[in-house]
């Protein structure tokens, strides 16, 4: 006869043992749990003190504060040094704004606040008036900054229309005319074409409608507002890392999204434009873009006609290159959608703006965000590139100042790269860390 | 009026019936209103933002003397940062009017690139820097030496021809950049560093201790710089050419932007034909008679300006040297405006 033991109370739960619960069970499950994990993290330990330590000695505990001049920013002998704060608070001025004139400061800061101020409330999804926030910003506002930065009173050659504008100049305007001719057709057809279908009235409305709008911008664009005209040659720093770079991540993203449903589509000669436009700018290196806009432009155009402003040729530039990138990126995320979404949209009977606006791109977007974000960074990045061609961003400005005889010391360039490091770090990790954040909102289910 | 985008929708398509082939450029500059001008994108002394963010030099000033003597107002200038592999491409596409960029004046370059050097506002040429304590006093003591230089420069070979030349050993420790240059010479990788004059005084600044570096005198080539100009235009190549001139002249004559007041209406008949109060010398190069005032009164004669930006009061402390007038023991000569 066998002895057998039953159980009949369940025994008390014990705590777990101290090797497994707090910082200490922590440390030895995660970092110290065998002995290649225990060098390691070692290792990595001392790595991270020792590059923390010489980081810290040379933002802070050597660094110089109130120098006014290189040579009080010299480190004593033996010293290692550390940065010059004050050769960047010197400088300061023309790191965000470049040589843009003090009295007429106050504009660049308008578009600052103005674009902080709307941009906000745009990221935040629970802010409400998305759509009147968005066309502020997306419409609105760039016409602002431009006339604002610039001065506006722009010369924009017109043909047949002597126009007196708001401030009583006589000038001809091309867009005024082109957009005003293209309404009175469209409004015409709309009214007086008998044979015309429903479907084709609406459209002409809406053209008219935008032909409106456009006429409206091109009279302010070369209306005078008394505003000084500030040629861009002198605009420089930060606040022209920000014109590219978000002149580059506005216009790119519609641009891409359009190209990449241009290449997936059936139409053959739509397809062939786009997957050359594409396989075009994808196949040159920016750094070539922008040197041809801006030295062999002036070559093919004819002499003594105006030259367009070089500013404007890399913002065209930059803006075409990131395009093609956001296409590549764009048609990745349409190729990860299933056959049925499409053919479940068809079956709905919907248009083909109608299957793409409302069930294809929603979709596709949300899954490409990371490629998406991955590309506005790299072309954050990617402005520093306009200095090659003489227009001075935050870093080429930063290089510049480094010449300046006052201030020459021996850290003077790492003082000044550290300082572009920081602001495009902050820039950038804020992008990174905004994305992941939409990735959590948008998340509906089947993300891993 | 702006002109950000005067022609890029219209002027594109229609520009081509403005077709005219080379324009003079006096006639555009006038039109423009201003010189446009391509200077370094950063050289100390030469053309630097200052700390309001104008561009100031001894490069820039020549720009500034020729918006003086056209304008009668040195302000008239635009400047066009250019680096050295953009430098002759932008003069030759009509980006800039005139190239005033630190540029070595070479047979090649003169001939071959349909350019024109108007002139050599600075005399340049490679040195050497030691550390004092080697007691090195001339280059020919250098056999065996460690040498700091830059990969893909005329320096390189320079040093290459130098040494063979004499007869020394050496050995070569090159670099990409210029700043990595001036690192391993300061941390003691070679015994000396090699580059043209005016970089070494400015890089020395750049030593953890000046003090114990010192420029040995030799210098072993020649490294005319000036301003450039496209070839086929000679008035402008004159008017160029007559700005750094003036300059020039001003100083052999004493004439300063402080005294040229007092000298107006004096019996030195040089003094008064530079004053423009005989003569029609600024009608033949196509510019006011008081041209050479202008260029005086706002940017100074030519010793002004080098002791404004290169000088020994300035942290560069460059001495005149082959820079001095050529009455004074250096080679700066300028034929005279008769």
């Amino acid at each position: 006869m066998s002895e057998y033991f039953i159980r009949s109370t369940m025994l008390d739960a014990k705590q777990a043992p101290k090797s497994n619960v707090g910082i200490v069970g922590w440390l030895q499950k995660n970092v110290f749990s065998s002995p290649l994990n225990i060098i390691l993290t070692v290792v990595g330990l001392f790595v991270s003190y020792m590059t923390i330590k010489a980081l810290a000695d040379f933002v802070f505990f050597n660094a110089v504060f109130d120098a006014t001049n290189g040579q009080e920013c010299r480190p004593a002998d033996g010293e290692p040094g550390g940065a010059c704060w004050s050769f960047i608070q010197v400088f300061f001025k023309q790191y965000v704004y470049g040589r843009y004139p003090t009295e007429e400061l106050w504009r660049p800061d308008i578009v600052f606040i103005l674009g902080a101020a709307l941009l906000i409330p745009l990221l935040i999804p629970k802010a409400p008036f998305k759509a009147v926030n968005s066309f502020l910003f997306f419409v609105i506002y760039p016409f602002l900054t431009l006339i604002l930065l610039s001065g506006g009173d722009f010369v924009i050659t017109g043909f047949f229309i002597p126009f007196i504008d708001l401030f009583g100049k006589t000038q001809g305007n091309f867009i005024f005319e082109l957009s005003i001719v293209t309404a009175l057709i469209c409004a015409a057809i709309y009214f007086f074409g008998k044979s015309v279908g429903e479907d084709m009235k609406s459209t002409m409305l809406s053209i008219v409608v935008v032909a409106v709008i456009i006429a409206v911008i091109g009279l302010m664009l070369s209306s005078n507002f008394g505003l000084e005209v500030i040629e861009t040659d002198i605009w420089g720093g930060f606040l022209v890392t920000l014109v590219v770079a978000i002149t580059g991540i506005v216009l790119s993203l519609p641009i891409g999204i359009i190209l990449a449903l241009g290449r997936q589509s059936k139409l053959p000669v739509i397809k062939f434009l786009c997957v050359v436009f594409i396989e075009f700018w994808r196949g040159v290196p920016l750094i070539t873009i922008l040197f041809m806009a801006q030295n062999m432009i002036p070559l093919f155009l004819p002499e003594g006609g105006e030259a367009v402003d070089n500013l404007l040729r890399a913002l065209i530039g930059v803006t075409l290159f990131a395009s093609a990138y956001m296409a590549e990126v764009v048609r990745g995320g349409l190729q990860a959608l299933p056959k049925g979404q499409y053919e479940g949209a068809q079956s709905l009977g919907l248009t083909y703006w109608q299957m793409m606006v409302k069930i294809i791109l929603p979709q596709a977007l949300k899954h490409v965000i990371p490629g998406i974000v991955n590309t506005f960074i790299g072309l954050f990045k990617d402005t520093t590139l306009v200095y090659i061609v003489g227009i001075f961003d935050l870093l080429g400005t930063v290089k510049a100042t480094i010449e300046n005889p006052e201030w020459i010391f021996p850290l003077q360039a790492m003082t000044g790269y550290v300082f572009v490091a920081f602001v495009f770090f902050i820039f950038c990790f804020g992008m990174s860390r905004y994305s992941i954040f939409m990735e959590r909102h948008l998340h509906t289910g089947h993300s891993r | 009026m702006n002109k950000l985008m005067t022609t890029a929708i219209a002027g594109v398509a229609f520009g081509l019936t403005a077709f005219t082939a080379n324009a003079a450029t006096l006639d555009d500059v006038k039109a423009k209103g201003f010189v446009q001008c391509g200077i370094s994108q950063g050289l100390p002394g030469f053309s630097n933002p200052d700390s309001d963010g104008n561009w100031v030099g001894l490069d820039v000033d020549v720009c500034r003397a020729v918006a003086a003597a056209i304008f009668g107002d040195s302000e008239a200038v635009k400047y066009t940062p250019l680096s050295s592999k953009e430098r002759f491409t932008a003069l030759q596409s009509g980006e800039v009017d005139v190239l005033s960029r630190n540029t070595t004046w070479t047979m090649t370059r003169d001939a071959n690139l349909g350019l024109n050097f108007a002139g050599v506002n600075y005399y340049d040429g490679q040195g050497f820097m030691v550390r004092k304590s080697l007691g090195v006093a001339s280059t020919l003591e250098l056999s065996g030496a460690a040498v700091c230089t830059q990969t893909g420069t005329t320096t390189e070979l320079n040093i290459a021809d130098y040494f063979l030349e004499n007869g020394m050993e050496y050995e070569v420790v090159a670099f990409e950049k210029a700043a990595e240059v001036v690192a391993a010479y300061d941390a003691g990788r070679c015994d000396v560093y090699s580059t043209d004059a005016s970089g070494l005084y400015a890089n020395r600044l750049r030593l953890t201790n000046p003090d114990e570096h010192m420029v040995l005198p030799e210098i072993i080539s020649k490294e005319p710089l000036g301003p450039v100009v496209r070839q086929g235009d000679d008035q402008w190549f004159n008017i160029v050419r007559w700005s750094l001139n003036a300059m020039i002249n001003a100083e052999e004559m004493g004439i300063t932007s402080a005294n040229i007041d007092s000298k107006m209406g004096g019996k030195n008949p040089g003094v008064q034909r530079f004053l423009g109060e005989t003569g029609t010398f600024g009608e033949m190069i196509g510019v006011p008679s008081d041209w050479a005032v202008n260029i005086v009164k706002q940017v100074g004669n030519y010793g002004e300006s080098f002791d404004k930006h290169v000088g020994p009061d300035t942290p560069l402390a460059i001495a005149r040297g082959v820079n001095a007038l050529w009455s004074k023991g250096g080679i700066l000569y300028a034929a005279p405006i008769r």
